[in-house]
């Protein structure tokens, strides 16, 4: 079993392809989708937590590469500097996986890293840029 | 038993200064009772760390030779215009101030990652910052123009001077539309996602002295990091608002004018602040120490969360269009708790006040009087409260002069 975080961009043309289906029931992929932005003739961006055998995940990705997809490890961490945090806690209801959170009672801000799933929301959010994205 | 703002002096240079921050004497008031704590504690120190965008601060350069006039004339330091309209080398920079034309605000909602309060930050870090100056030239003051740089010790007077801090109270703002809005309340998301508020509820600082009775002009206090004085009330001070029955305004009321020596302040507690689609401010740090001189001032000191009360406001209609109109109300017991229920529904909140450090400054200031570093002072003229007939007043658009009416 491997699991492995990816971001796949799908040129328009493939928009109305199921390709995700398919990784599903043609690799036996399990797919998690973390974050998806589709827009009709662009291109689309799809943030994905795919887990399988390692000789499936591969030929999954070869597939998928060779029909026009690209395919980038979610390598564009998050990344949350605490000396610059004044831990305000405004980025904390924003966040959706709870991955910057807030401690009670002393309402200090926590980021965890392995819950973040990159969706930038609190990019904006933060006023002192203590977020940060990492490419 | 009274005690007087120079028997607690005394007390600190003796070094038996009894002195709590504005949490833990919630507790011991609990435990011990009003006239004992009373009697026991001297000193109830408060906090608070948040945007405040009335703050700003002058400088003196010094001369040039030849000399040059910039009163009247074109400023910048890293780009941030100043106020020149005073003599030859003095200048104002607001929080607030931004480059004229950066590209990067822009572009909707725009960044504004720079602005008056990172200035402001850059000068506090002993950072060198970019001056171009431009004057009109006069027989006294020759010269036309100047490029350098400058950093705060190269400066004869450094000040921060605010012309409105410690808000009272403040909004919870939300956001009732179907679309993000940007807001100095930070970004709303639509259809009431979310909640924030700003205050450091029962540690902030008129939260514990409501009725401004011990806070005046003159109340030497922390802040940024150095120590500043309260120079009287701030603008919009508003102390005629609803009030509870322990007297806490339900809405945003009092605030202070406060002033300190920039040369003495640290970046850690003045931070230059971007709001996304806003713009740019400054997070100012400021602690007051609360005199127990009684036992009635030591009770307004005991406020908790649970006591203070704010009311929810639309940002996307009643906010920018002045319609007094309130949601609901909650207390910061509840907006702490991280949700709140507004119209049946559940909104997670968040602060743009913090309290950690709020609660930081809080220590700070109670370690000081502790170790006979930070004397306490007698304001010598109250503030305005709530039996001023002070009145809030929105600007009257007309077009002719009052007289011809
Ligand atoms: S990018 Fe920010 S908002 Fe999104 S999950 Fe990560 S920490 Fe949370
Ligand atoms: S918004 Fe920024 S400063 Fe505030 S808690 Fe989040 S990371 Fe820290």
């Amino acid at each position: 079993m491997v699991k492995k975080r990816l971001v796949l961009n799908f040129p328009p043309h493939l928009i109305d392809r199921p390709v995700t289906y398919e990784l599903i029931t043609r690799y036996k992929l399990r797919v998690n989708i973390l974050k998806a932005r589709v827009t009709p003739k662009e291109w689309g961006r799809l943030v994905v937590e795919v887990s399988g055998n390692k000789n499936d995940l591969d030929a999954a990705l070869q597939y998928a590469s060779t029909i026009g997809v690209e395919i980038d490890p979610l390598s564009k961490g998050i990344a949350w500097h605490q000396e610059l945090c004044i831990e305000c806690t405004a980025c904390t209801s924003i966040c959706p996986s709870k991955a910057l959170s807030v401690k009670r009672p002393e309402m200090t801000v926590e980021f965890d890293r392995d819950k973040c799933i990159a969706c930038e929301l609190c990019i904006p959010v933060c006023p002192y840029e203590a977020i940060e994205i990492q490419l | 038993m009274a005690k007087t703002i120079e028997e607690i002096n005394e007390k600190i240079k003796k070094g038996t200064v009894v002195v709590l921050d504005a949490e833990e004497i919630i507790e011991f008031v609990e435990n011990k009772g009003l006239k004992q704590a009373a009697e026991k504690v001297d000193v109830v120190t408060t906090g608070t760390f948040a945007p405040m965008c009335s703050s700003g601060a002058y400088f003196n350069l010094g001369h040039t030779n030849p000399r040059i006039k910039l009163g009247g004339g074109y400023v910048t330091l890293n780009e941030i215009p100043a106020y020149t309209g005073l003599a030859a080398v003095d200048l104002f920079v607001g929080a607030t101030a931004i480059p004229e034309n950066d590209p990067r605000n822009r572009l909707y909602p725009g960044r504004f990652p720079y602005g008056g309060g990172h200035l402001i930050e850059d000068l506090v870090s002993g950072k060198d910052v970019h001056l171009t100056a431009w004057g009109y030239g006069t027989d006294c003051y020759p010269r036309g123009k100047l490029d350098t740089w400058i950093n705060l010790n190269d400066m004869n007077e450094a000040v921060l001077f605010n012309i409105r801090n410690c808000y009272q109270n403040y909004n919870v703002a939300v956001n009732l539309s179907d679309r993000t809005i940007y807001t100095y309340m930070g970004v709303l998301q639509p259809k009431m996602r979310n909640a924030t508020y700003s205050s450091a509820g029962q540690l902030s600082p008129l939260l514990n002295d409501p009725l401004y009775k011990t806070i005046g002009l003159g109340t030497r206090i922390f802040l940024g990091g150095g120590v500043g004085y309260v120079v009287g009330s701030g603008t919009q001070h508003n102390p005629t608002v609803p009030r509870t029955e322990r007297g806490v305004p339900r809405t945003g009321a009092g605030t202070l004018a406060v002033k300190g020596d920039l040369k003495q302040m640290s970046p850690r507690w003045l931070r230059g602040a971007s709001f996304t689609g806003y713009g740019a401010t400054l997070a100012v740090g400021v602690g007051i120490p609360i005199p127990i001189v009684d036992e009635e001032i030591l009770f307004y000191a005991t406020v908790r969360d649970e006591d203070i009360v704010a009311q929810v406001v639309d940002y996307s209609n009643a906010y920018p269009n002045c319609v007094p109109e309130s949601i609901c109300e909650v207390s910061y017991a509840e907006l702490k708790s991280g949700e709140i229920t507004v119209k049946g529904r559940k909104v997670p909140t968040a602060a743009l006040s913090s309290y950690a450090r709020a609660k930081e400054i809080a220590t700070i200031l109670k370690d000081s009087i502790k170790e006979g570093r930070f004397f306490l002072t007698k304001p010598v003229e109250p503030i305005p409260s709530a039996d001023s007939e002070i009145e809030f007043k929105f600007l009257k658009e007309r077009t002719k002069t009052s007289e011809n009416e």
